[in-house]
């Protein structure tokens, strides 16, 4: 190639640097997948492949917590997905069609602040809000939680996608005779779908591995998936965890392979 | 032909501002029924902009538009009888191309079948029946505009507005839709209002043509009387190749006015109202009106040097430095090579031309 030295491959230390980012980031995650195939009860040592920690998460004598936990943890990202990204496809509908408005620069902050402010003190901040409404802690305390901090997260791709949308295709719509509602419900909208799909799903992913504002606004006794294992590895890392575990990467990596697709399969080529 | 008759589109007073900015500066025109009329202007002109307030894009500042009769400037776009072949063509990506021709019909109230079958009709008229169930993004450019034309008429508009439709296409297929174009009007009887920059464009197909620049309309005619009798001189320099001399006027006597330019020059123009004796003006001569001789043939000779001959394909361009005076040039046509000299650089020449060729324009 007549690319040569300006090819980035050919920079000095590009392999190294490479595999050590990769060692880094997935190694990891490896040991965990593996060794919950460990036929052994203790984490270290390896006895050869077994299934027996999977069943013991559903069969075991912490199986009942985390049955309740998943059902928790699975439901409020449907909910708080489903209901951010409404909420999302909205606001990027405002932002990017409203034309120039007075406090546009400020609506766009406000809503992309979230992503940036250290999430430690969101937690805090969710938790004194609800003290001081008086609000109970529990099961809806964090479903209310997760669809705020979702908003960002959602917004970013349907926003990124409403950009690449012309406005004329609404106005061509319009032209023939749609009224603004069939032109948003029968243009606008399955133009955004792949948008809105991607802002779905990444919610649903932040959702469901939430811990830190989870753990702060949830009620005694209320767990999330990520809770609950939090407060099993307490007591002693135990090779279920490591199943438990494997299953919600498995879920991730769905996810975001379901994204990978959608985004390829852009309607409007 | 148009129906002089029946007025499709009036504009009456039509004023449009962007805050201090003033867009469209008191328009009024008339659109006959059954027109080719093209709107024609630099960028910037204000030319899309009116046709948007047509459409219903944009609102009216002041003023109004009626279609045949009926006042339609506070209608919203889709309550206006219409349609607009858009300049990217804005084909709806996620539907078949009989989906796309069909939408107006359904939004209509038509039955599905009904709009199928329409657009069906529409798809052979405009020649892609072969396409009906692509996506647009498997069409060509070319292919994508006979869709968007196919779409905006299906549902049969009273008026079609058409924003500079041909730009994105190439040369060829720009030329050959041009022709495609002034059929399909003459075949359906539709009014189209075509919004170029392009003179060619304009000056092949329209039936009449305003020009218009910063906002305000310079000239309305037919493409003809534009050409040949511009009233200023933007419209002389925007449409079509010409010479522009500053010159004097002297004498006026039965519509001719007698002038000098530089270097002594004595010239007779058709005059132009508002330009009286003493005036300092311009006048334009079109270079395919010069001819050039050894010895003075008509009335109006100037004496010149040639400077140079460009070859230009169908012509022959020459540049003539008049003696003590400006620059002028010279067209000859190819085929006339045989009867008309080609005069060599430096070689001493006449530039002939008849009185009703070169005009005086007002500023």
């Amino acid at each position: 190639m007549a690319r040569g030295k300006y090819d980035i491959k050919a920079f000095p230390g590009f392999l190294p640097m490479t595999i050590l980012c990769l060692v880094i980031l997935y190694a990891p995650l490896a040991v965990v997948t593996i060794y919950s195939l460990n036929d052994s009860n203790s984490i270290t040592n390896w006895e050869g492949v077994s299934f027996r920690w999977y069943a013991d998460v559903f069969t075991g004598p912490e199986s009942e917590k985390f049955k309740i936990a998943a059902w928790n943890s699975f439901t409020i990202a449907i909910i708080a997905a489903t209901v951010s990204t409404t909420i999302a496809t909205l606001a990027a509908t405002a932002m990017v069609r409203g034309g120039r408005f007075k406090l546009r620069t400020v609506s766009f902050g406000l809503i992309s602040l979230p992503l940036m402010v250290p999430e430690i003190v969101t937690a805090v901040a969710t938790l004194i809000f609800f003290n001081s409404i008086g609000f109970t802690r529990g099961y809806l305390t964090i479903l209310v939680a997760h669809i705020a901090f979702c908003i960002p997260f959602a917004y970013m791709p349907i926003s990124a996608r409403m950009q690449g949308i012309e406005d004329t295709y609404e106005q061509a719509a319009m032209d023939l005779y749609a009224t603004k509602r069939q032109a948003f419900t029968k243009i606008l909208m399955p133009l955004m779908l792949p948008g809105i799909i991607s802002g779905y799903i990444l919610a649903f992913i932040i959702s469901l591995d939430d811990f830190i504002i989870t753990n702060f606004v949830k009620g005694a006794g209320v767990e999330t998936l990520p809770t609950a294992i939090f407060g099993s590895v307490k007591q002693g890392i135990k090779p279920n965890i490591m199943a438990i575990s494997t299953m919600l990467l498995a879920v991730s990596i769905i996810m975001v392979t379901i994204s990978y697709f959608v985004s390829k399969s852009d309607n409007t080529k | 032909m148009s129906d002089k008759e029946i007025i499709a589109i009036d504009v009456r007073d039509a004023v449009k501002r962007y805050g201090d900015f003033t867009a469209l500066q008191r328009i009024s025109l008339s659109i006959y029924d059954n027109e080719f009329f093209t709107l024609l202007g630099p960028s910037g002109c204000g030319k899309t902009t009116l046709l948007r307030m047509i459409a219903g894009f944009e609102d009216v500042t002041e003023g109004a538009i009626f279609l045949f009769g009926d006042e339609i400037e506070n209608l919203p776009p889709n309550k206006r009888p219409v349609n607009t072949v858009f300049q990217n063509y804005a084909l709806f990506p996620h539907m078949s191309i009989t989906e796309n021709v069909g939408f107006g019909l359904e939004m209509r109230g038509k039955s599905k079948s009904d709009a199928r079958k329409r657009a069906g009709e529409m798809l052979e008229l405009v020649q892609l029946s072969q396409f009906a169930d692509r996506k647009p993004s498997q069409l060509s450019g070319g292919q994508q505009q006979r869709v968007a034309l196919a779409r905006a008429l299906a549902p049969q508009p009273k008026v079609l507005l058409l924003d500079e439709p041909l730009s994105a296409l190439d040369l060829k297929l720009r030329q050959a839709m041009r022709f495609e174009l002034k059929e399909l009007q003459r075949e359906t009887g539709i009014t189209f209002i075509f919004v170029t920059h392009d003179q060619e464009e304009a000056l092949t197909m329209s039936d009449r043509i305003a020009v218009m620049s910063a906002g305000e309309m310079q000239q309305l005619g037919e493409a003809k009387d534009i050409y040949e009798r511009p009233h200023n001189m933007f419209v002389a320099d925007f449409i079509g190749e010409t010479n522009l001399l500053e010159v004097s006027v002297d004498q006026i006597t039965n519509g001719r006015a007698i002038c000098h330019l530089g270097g002594g020059h004595e010239l007779t123009c058709s005059e132009v109202e508002g330009i009286g004796v003493g005036a300092n003006v311009h006048m334009s001569v079109r270079p395919e009106r010069l001819f050039l001789s050894d010895e003075p043939t008509e009335s109006e000779s100037l004496k010149g040097t040639i400077r140079d001959n460009i070859f230009v394909g169908t012509d022959i361009q020459t540049i003539i430095d008049l003696a003590d005076g400006p620059k002028m040039i010279v067209r000859t046509s190819n085929s006339d090579r045989g009867n008309k000299r080609i005069f060599e650089p430096g070689a001493a020449a006449y530039v002939n031309m008849e009185a009703e060729a070169a005009r005086l324009l007002v500023d």
